[in-house]
């Protein structure tokens, strides 16, 4: 299931070793997390849901869903798409007898309801207490999320207290970009992101980008993170952490954990929160199905890992991330039977669309997935026509055979830790969910707290970088640096970001920014 | 705004066409991008003032007097949505941007392709821009019939026993 060949990318894997999947010996190369390893040998079943023992695979492979949670040498509970393989680990699936693959507690899924529906652990056997006991007992043992840790963790940890002007959390293209133009303007810098790399969703996007030639637009995804990541290289006042997560914001303080081993108290002059998104599910039978993947989970696992998701793979949305993971899949040759939409028309743009079709890729528009088939994995989708109130027209249900369905209806910003951080929210379905109230320099109503990216609200990269270069400008200004030159600059991006917006693609981001502009809603007000 | 349903231009959704004339000349681009997306490199590209577009919202417009055939546009255009078109010698010429393996070869056979993702027929490849050259887009001109020329719009690769 590993690409060798591929026009766009070339795969560099690094040493062999071997891990160890349910005491079974699997092959990896170093540089591969777990859970690609694992897809590459063949495994599906990831773990297995928490009540009604449903298998589940992959989903987001990006650390965000909790369907890939297994042991890993003895710590339950890993999302093992974040984890990365070394020679001898121990993997184990949790919540399931003997194994995820072959849970003989599946039985659970077809019965549980008609004897134990929701809510009855508040409702059956309650009396007496030691009824109560014993059955919540053996339900626990049932139901829930792995053994707890057989031993206490052994290894060094240590603590790092840094003080610095500026922390940008997220290093995708708008939070590399605010750390450039900070520490250009001459601040000091930390970059953190939970990856080995830098480049957030970028380093997935192998075609070339729209947008405007002066922020690199015509150039492929994966080399503006190269370019980016040169740029920081060069910059000596940001100091990049990698594998470094961001847990919370507290009064200013930055908390994060770099490497799982050492704790770092940041405490910074302003923050940018740069988090990105995550992929929206859809609702409909069998969604749940290992096989049903988020389009993304699927990028990262082709173009980052080089492993085929399957032969042939069906893409539910027709936005610009389903036509282009479409011709993506094509590249790496990889059938794809359908593309469907529920809107009665393309989402993304034409031009992407056209790329497709002029392959054979039928598109059909005004249709949705009703459900996905197969047992313990995909095996066909069922899809129906939509009438005009969006209900399924019965006799226009059609069966395509695939081994995977990619869902692609859109993202939703990694807001938490700005709601942690106290900053007055909005849910704004124009920007993709709940994000920050902003002024037109990307602070949000906690002051010295900037956002920029996808986390502000559902764009694309171009956008990202620009509001990330003036969020990272504005606090350089702020703290008293750049003088004049930056106050320029500052402004020629803005101007730049307004006229990218002014097409018919940017009207709903507009208006959705409209209802979290400070500035306008003080209008307002006023 | 229908070849949003269908993911393809229909004949009459065509932006306007280059005279017989002009395309016995010498090559020149053609544009399929009729819908307003905020995309520039094509224009950034063309150093012969040959594609105009009144904000990077708006849809390029063409003028094949000034278009020279130097190719530069179709290098970069993220929307492979730029074909060079030329007649000569009662032959027709596509060049078209190509993204796949197994690489096209100079001399090759291969199927022709419209819009729809239809076969047409077949043509010869007469010259090829070597991926590595160009950010592994592959720049490829195929020898058509003439008529066909505003309709071939990719090619695929004739499999060993095919
Ligand atoms: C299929 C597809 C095609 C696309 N095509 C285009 C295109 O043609 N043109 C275009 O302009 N855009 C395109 N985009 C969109 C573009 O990739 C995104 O809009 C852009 O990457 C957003 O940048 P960002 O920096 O906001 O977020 P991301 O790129 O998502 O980066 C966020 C980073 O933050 C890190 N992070 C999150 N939480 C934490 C934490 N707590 N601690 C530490 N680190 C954290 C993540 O690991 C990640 O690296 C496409 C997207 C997809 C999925
Ligand atoms: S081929 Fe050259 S001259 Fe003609 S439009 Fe493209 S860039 Fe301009
Ligand atoms: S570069 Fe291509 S996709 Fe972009 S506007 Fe020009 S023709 Fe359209
Ligand atoms: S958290 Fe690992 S696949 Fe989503």
């Amino acid at each position: 299931m590993r690409l060798e060949d591929h026009p766009i990318v070339k795969f560099k894997r690094g040493k062999e070793v071997t891990i160890y999947f349910n005491g079974k010996p699997v092959k990896a190369y170093e540089g591969e997390t777990v859970a690609s390893a694992l897809y590459a040998a063949g495994i599906r079943t990831f773990s297995r849901s928490f009540r009604f023992h449903r298998p589940r695979g992959f989903f987001c492979a990006i650390g965000k869903c909790s369907s890939c949670l297994m042991e890993v040498d003895g710590i339950p509970n890993i999302r093992v798409c974040k984890v990365y393989v070394r020679d001898g680990m121990r993997i184990k699936t949790q919540n399931s007898f003997p194994n995820a693959d072959s849970d003989l507690l599946g039985f659970l899924d077809s019965i549980i309801d008609r004897f134990y529906p929701h809510g009855s652990h508040y409702k059956k056997f309650n009396r007496p207490r030691i009824l109560r006991e014993f059955v919540t007992k053996q339900i626990r043992g049932f139901a829930g999320a792995g053994d707890p840790p057989k031993k206490v963790f052994e290894g060094n940890a240590s603590y790092e207290k840094i003080e610095t002007d500026l922390a940008v959390i997220g290093g995708g293209p708008a939070g590399m970009s605010a750390a450039i133009f900070a520490a250009r303007a001459g601040a000091k810098v930390i970059l953190m992101d939970e990856n080995p790399f830098l480049g957030g969703q970028l380093v997935k996007q192998t075609h070339r980008f729209f947008g405007s030639g002066r922020h690199r637009a015509g150039t492929r995804g994966i080399r503006i993170a190269e370019i980016l990541a040169d740029e920081i290289k060069e910059l000596k006042n940001i100091d990049v952490r990698y594998e470094t997560k961001v847990f919370g914001i507290y009064n200013g303080v930055v908390g994060a954990v770099e490497r799982d081993k050492k704790l770092l108290e940041i405490l910074p002059k302003k923050i940018v929160v740069a988090t990105g998104a995550y992929e929206r599910t859809l609702v409909f039978e069998n969604n749940d199905l290992p096989g049903v993947y988020g389009a993304g989970g699927v990028q990262t696992l082709m173009n980052v890992f080089g492993i085929k998701p399957g032969n042939v793979g069906l893409i539910v949305g027709s936005g610009n991330v389903g036509l282009i993971l479409t011709y993506q899949l094509m590249q790496a040759g990889i059938k794809v039977a359908a593309i469907v939409e529920a809107m009665p028309r393309i989402g993304g743009y034409f031009v992407h669309a056209a790329k497709v079709r002029r392959l054979g890729v039928p598109i059909y528009t005004g249709y949705t997935i009703q459900r996905a088939i197969g047992k313990k994995k995909v095996e066909a989708a069922e899809i129906v026509k939509l009438d005009e109130k969006w209900c399924a027209v019965k006799g226009t249900e059609k069966r395509i055979d695939c081994d995977f369905i990619c869902i692609a209806i859109g993202l939703s910003p990694t807001h938490e830790l700005l709601y942690q951080a106290g900053c007055k929210m909005r849910f704004i379905p124009e920007l993709g969910g709940l994000v920050p109230l902003r002024n037109r320099y990307g602070e949000t109503t906690v002051e010295g707290v900037y956002v920029a990216g996808d986390v502000a609200g559902i764009e694309e990269a171009t956008a990202a970088m620009m509001e990330g270069r003036i969020a990272g400008i504005d606090a350089a200004i702020k703290i008293g640096y750049g003088g004049d030159e930056a106050l320029k600059v500052r402004e020629e991006v803005v101007r730049d970001l307004k006229e990218f917006r002014e097409g018919p693609f940017g009207e709903r981001i507009v208006s959705g920014l409209k209802k979290v502009s400070i500035e306008e809603l003080q209008e307002a007000e006023a | 705004m229908s070849y949003l349903v269908r993911g393809y231009l229909e004949e009459d959704e065509l932006p306007p066409k280059p005279s017989k004339e002009r395309l016995e000349e010498r090559a020149v681009a053609y544009i399929e991008c009729p819908q307003e997306i905020p995309c520039s490199p094509c224009i950034e590209s063309c150093k012969y003032d040959a594609i105009r577009m009144e904000n990077i919202n708006a849809p390029p417009e063409m003028d094949y007097e000034k278009c020279n055939g130097c190719m530069q546009c179709i290098r970069v255009c993220p929307g492979l949505a730029i074909f060079m078109l030329r007649l000569k010698d009662g032959k027709g010429y596509v060049t078209l941007a190509h993204e796949f393996l197994p690489w096209p070869k100079k001399g090759q056979e291969v199927v022709l392709l419209n819009r729809k993702g239809e076969e047409v027929g077949k043509g010869k490849v007469t010259w090829v821009l070597p991926p590595e050259r160009n950010d592994q887009t592959s720049l490829v001109r195929v020898e058509i019939d003439p008529d066909l020329i505003f309709d071939v719009r990719a090619i695929r690769i004739i499999e060993e026993g095919e």
